[in-house]
């Protein structure tokens, strides 16, 4: 017997939404999340920042109404605690403080969002050189705001960090971008189809006047990123822009180019993936209510193709609704009827996604960086290493992971695992790339904890 | 190797921890992880990889593990997934790191 009706993985805006209305048709509602608060990758401590931090914006204070949806007799909320594995059952593994638990549901929901995509280029790895949505995580949880930034990458979220900067009253020194005239001229084709989320649109554009109107010096069509330590430790960042060798100096890179799905817990779990080509990433395939092929596993949310917060509270409320029906606490027609409200808010919030996607693709030096360039930054593997692996006869990740170490160190492939898949398909467009398989423990857990517990044996290979 | 903090944190009011990195003092504002705060303290590296190379918290959010730290003796401590508590020992970290989870793939 199940122990609750519906364990959701991951609090943020699809899980939340998800347990708010599972809860209200009825269901006992399990959340489990790592981080101390609810709220996700969007709306990080946005309970807690109630009254302060305004710089943060409208749309990240608008999350609160989520969080405080969470109230409700129905819904066990509990923080820090981290997913580790999932077994047929459905039955999901857990570890708080130190200690693990398995419990099992009749459904569960992995809302377990997304990454901000690896951008490996030289330099990368130096203190000083960060992920522009980390940056963005220390603002929103510790009140700390970047000094003498230079913002440097492509897409929406590089102009949101930018503009919260600018209200922060810590501007970026300059921005730079790596979107091209031709990407933006290729992607006005979506852009009748984007007018469906004009509010979005709009916002955008309110985005990019705020950092016009803030004087932040940009470049755009900028290439051949290289990063360097000065000997007081600042950062020397070197690029190609305006058909020139340009070099700025600052005390903190900020890169970004997208994010892309978290998907080692939904590889460990068993749920089939594709290649998603518009956004250059693996997702699990599912349908239109987030039901996987795995029985009793769910996803929504950006975990499960990236579409933004509002997307993922509404793919999450469908969800919700599928659930209910499945539980037998409502027919199907009501679960249809229920659904069209979602449903119209899901096709708005993406109706923009083609054209960003398109407007803002990850520079090929990204994707497959020069030879010098650390690939795999947990086993310092270059990606020269891996292109003479490859040469070698590689045919696909377990190749190169064993003859390498490429991806086997703690992180498990997250910041490598893109970028092999970049260098495979270097010169074989066409060649189908799997998945890389994932395996539990999908985060690391101490042995004595991992030995108090008992598995069925994981199938072979 | 003393590199100032990239960061300005916002002088808002409210509780503070103290806890120490290799020894020397520190303050941060309750609440924020082991990682804020020592990204807060030093710009300078607090883990060195088994090539000798300098690394700091990267991605802030339990991905990358370059933040990993001694934390009150345990080594290997995701400073990212870890909330400061007064009086932790902090210490950073050099050469191979074995976590204890099977990781292979
Ligand atoms: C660093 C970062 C910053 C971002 N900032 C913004 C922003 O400011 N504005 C914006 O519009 N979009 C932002 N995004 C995009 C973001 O993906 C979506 O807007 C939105 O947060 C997606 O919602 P979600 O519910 O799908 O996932 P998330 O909001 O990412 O929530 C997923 C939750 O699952 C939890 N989780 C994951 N794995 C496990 C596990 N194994 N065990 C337990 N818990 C787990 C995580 O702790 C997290 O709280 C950001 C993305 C990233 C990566
Ligand atoms: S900073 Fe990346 S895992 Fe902690």
């Amino acid at each position: 017997m199940a122990e609750v009706d519906l364990i959701i993985i991951g609090a943020g805006p699809a899980g939340m939404s998800t347990a708010a209305v599972a809860a209200r048709g009825g269901l006992q509602v399990l959340m489990l999340d790592e981080q101390p608060q609810p709220g996700g990758q969007i709306y990080r401590n946005v309970a807690q920042n109630r009254a302060k931090r305004g710089f943060l914006g409208q749309a990240y204070a608008a999350g609160v109404d989520l969080v405080d949806a969470l109230d409700h007799p129905g819904i066990t909320h509990v923080a820090g605690a981290t997913v580790w594995r999932l077994d047929k059952g459905p039955q999901v593994t857990w570890s708080r403080g130190g200690k693990s638990q398995t419990t099992s549901a009749a459904h569960v929901l992995l809302a377990t969002g997304a990454q901000e995509r690896p951008a490996p280029f030289p330099g990368w790895t130096l203190p000083g050189v960060m992920p522009a949505g980390a940056a963005q995580i220390l603002m929103k949880t510790a009140g700390m705001l970047p000094k003498d930034a230079v913002l440097a990458g492509s897409g929406p979220l590089l102009y949101l960090i930018a503009a919260q900067m600018i209200d922060a009253g810590s501007p970026p020194q300059t921005l730079v971008e790596t979107q091209t005239f031709t990407q933006m001229l290729g992607a006005t084709p979506h852009l009748p189809r984007a007018l469906f989320g004009l509010p979005t649109l709009l916002k955008g554009l309110g985005l990019i006047a705020k950092i016009r109107k803030a004087a932040v010096p940009r470049y755009t069509a900028a290439s051949g990123f290289h990063a360097t330590a000065t000997e007081s430790g600042k950062i020397q960042f070197s690029f190609r822009a305006k058909g020139r060798a340009q070099s700025l100096t600052c005390g903190l890179l900020l890169t970004h180019q997208g994010v892309i799905p978290g998907t080692h817990i939904t590889r460990a779990a068993g749920i089939a993936h594709e290649w998603n080509a518009a956004q250059g990433a693996f997702q699990p395939q599912h349908d239109l209510w987030g039901e996987t092929d795995q029985p009793g596993l769910h996803v929504a949310g950006d975990g499960a193709g990236i579409g933004g917060a509002e997307a993922a509270a509404a793919a999450g409320e469908l969800a919700a609704l599928n659930i209910l029906c499945q539980s037998g606490r409502i027919s199907s027609d009501t679960r249809n009827q229920r659904a069209a409200h979602a449903r119209a808010a899901l096709f708005r919030a993406r109706a923009i996604r083609p054209f960003l996607d398109a407007a803002y693709p990850p520079p090929a030096e990204i994707l497959a960086p020069t030879d010098e360039t650390i690939v795999c930054r947990c086993e310092e593997v270059s990606a020269g290493a891996v292109r003479q692996a490859i040469g070698e006869g590689a045919q696909g990740h377990r190749q190169i992971k064993t003859s390498l170490r490429c991806g086997m160190g703690p992180c498990q492939g997250r910041m490598c695992d893109a970028t092999l898949r970049g260098l495979l398909s270097e010169g074989r467009a066409n060649r189908p790339i799997s998945p890389p398989r994932a395996r539990s423990p999908i985060k690391p857990i101490a042995l004595g904890e991992l030995a108090a517990l008992s598995f069925p044996q994981e199938e072979p290979a | 190797m003393n590199v100032a903090s990239r960061f300005r944190t916002l002088p808002e009011t409210g509780e503070s921890v103290q806890f120490t990195l290799d020894g020397v003092p520190a303050t941060a504002p309750a609440g924020v992880t082991v990682a804020a705060a020592l990204v807060a303290h030093t710009g300078a590296w607090t883990r060195q990889t088994a090539q000798g190379a300098p690394r700091t918290a990267y991605c802030m959010m339990g991905v990358c593990f370059d933040c990993l730290v001694e934390v009150d003796g345990t080594p290997n401590t995701q400073a990212c997934m870890t909330l400061l508590g007064d009086g932790m020992t902090v210490r950073r970290q050099t050469g191979l790191r074995n976590l204890n989870g099977g990781h292979d793939g």
